[in-house]
């Protein structure tokens, strides 16, 4: 169990808006999802911002945006924004999720359960 | 624990860090290792979700079936300070992280699952959005020491419609009840499977999301 210390941490909302030019949440049209691949396409532009550089390099494999979140120390949030603008670059590219559907198809399912009995 | 009481220093903190020194490119970003990249093979990913009070065993389970060391994600939470600041005469703002591990199994070259733990307090959910959106299901971690934390978990995750398994982990000095009492206890439904489990063990763990699983797929033949 956790102490309230650990838990929390103090972040400072200054950095956090410098990174993101103020922006909140992703104005791109397709929503980010916590395990949505993300894949780089190409090299980081010279001169990008640091953050933009840095998602581009830990992209070279497939990476989620978790993942992304997790490496770079930075909130989700602020994780797609960055990612919103490596889209709207065509610098990156997305592999949505499966599947945002009511109930999970079987077959999807079953690749789960054939994949867990590796284990 | 209640933010506001346990943490009354963090206007103070906030004002006392260092900000100027904390710019990003001064920390290096530190990737995956090798060993931990995912194939460019990998198309598709899907998540599940473990719950429960605190301390229940949810990193613990994670970390025991993750092929990766266990990541964290962390979202920030701004709000109002206590107090006003009668300098200013504006309100101080604070901003708080909440902190969710998560783990990866690869399930095969194109698929790839994520397990979410989620923060013991349900109402830091929200802060990851749509962290329950596409979710495969659940896993419910209780601690028959607490039943009364489960509760809530359990019923945020049916107002979701977010199918569940209940999983209760052992613990040395925790009652044992039979299942059928615990049902009527967390006043689950009959088909709602409940399975004993040590977190700390990974085919015990794995057993775990095996019968989620199955039924997932029970839920998806009935459906279909
Ligand atoms: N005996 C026993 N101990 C366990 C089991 N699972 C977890 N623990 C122990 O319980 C403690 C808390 O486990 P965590 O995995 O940190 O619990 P958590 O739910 O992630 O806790 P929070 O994130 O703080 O809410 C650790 O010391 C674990 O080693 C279990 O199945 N059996
Ligand atoms: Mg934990």
């Amino acid at each position: 169990m956790s102490a309230a210390g650990q838990e929390w941490e103090d972040e400072s909302p200054e950095r956090l808006y410098v990174i993101t030019g103020g922006r909140t949440g992703a104005a791109d049209t397709f929503s980010l999802d916590l395990v949505t691949l993300i894949v780089a396409k190409t090299s980081p532009r010279p001169g990008a911002q640091p953050e933009h550089a840095a998602i581009m390099r830990l992209c070279h494999s497939p990476l989620s945006v978790a993942e992304l979140s997790a490496y770079l120390k930075l909130p989700v949030s602020v994780v797609t924004v960055l990612l919103g603008d490596l889209l709207a670059d065509g610098r990156v590219v997305a592999r949505a999720p499966v599947p945002p559907a009511e109930l999970p198809d079987r077959s999807l399912i079953e690749a789960v359960i054939h994949g867990l009995q590796q284990l | 624990m209640d933010f506001n009481s346990s943490e009354p220093a963090a206007g103070q903190a906030l004002a006392e860090q260092p900000v100027a020194g904390q710019t990003f490119a001064a920390e290096p970003v530190v990737g995956p290792r090798s060993e931990d990249e995912l194939p460019d093979s990998a198309t598709a990913a899907v998540k599940v979700v473990i719950v429960g009070g605190f301390g229940v065993g949810k990193t613990t389970l994670v970390g025991a079936v993750s092929e990766i060391r266990p990541l964290t994600t962390e979202e920030t939470m701004t709000q109002a300070g206590v107090g006003v600041d009668d300098t200013l005469g504006i309100e101080r703002k604070t901003s708080t992280t909440v902190a969710m591990d998560f783990g990866r199994i690869s399930l095969n070259k194109e698929l790839v699952l994520y397990l979410f733990g989620t923060p013991g307090q349900q109402r830091f959910w929200f802060l990851w959005n749509g962290l329950f959106d596409g979710a495969l299901g659940a896993v419910v971690l209780v601690d028959t020491r607490r039943l009364e934390v489960s509760f809530d978990v359990i019923g945020r995750l049916e107002e979701r419609g977010v199918p569940f398994v209940v999983a209760v982990n052992s613990f040395p000095d925790a009652p044992t009840y039979p299942v059928e009492e615990l049902r009527g206890a967390l006043d689950l439904p009959p088909e709602v499977p409940i399975v004993n489990c040590d977190a700390r063990l990974r085919t015990s763990s794995r057993d775990v999301l095996m019968t989620l699983m199955h039924y997932l797929h029970g839920l998806a033949a009935a459906g279909t």
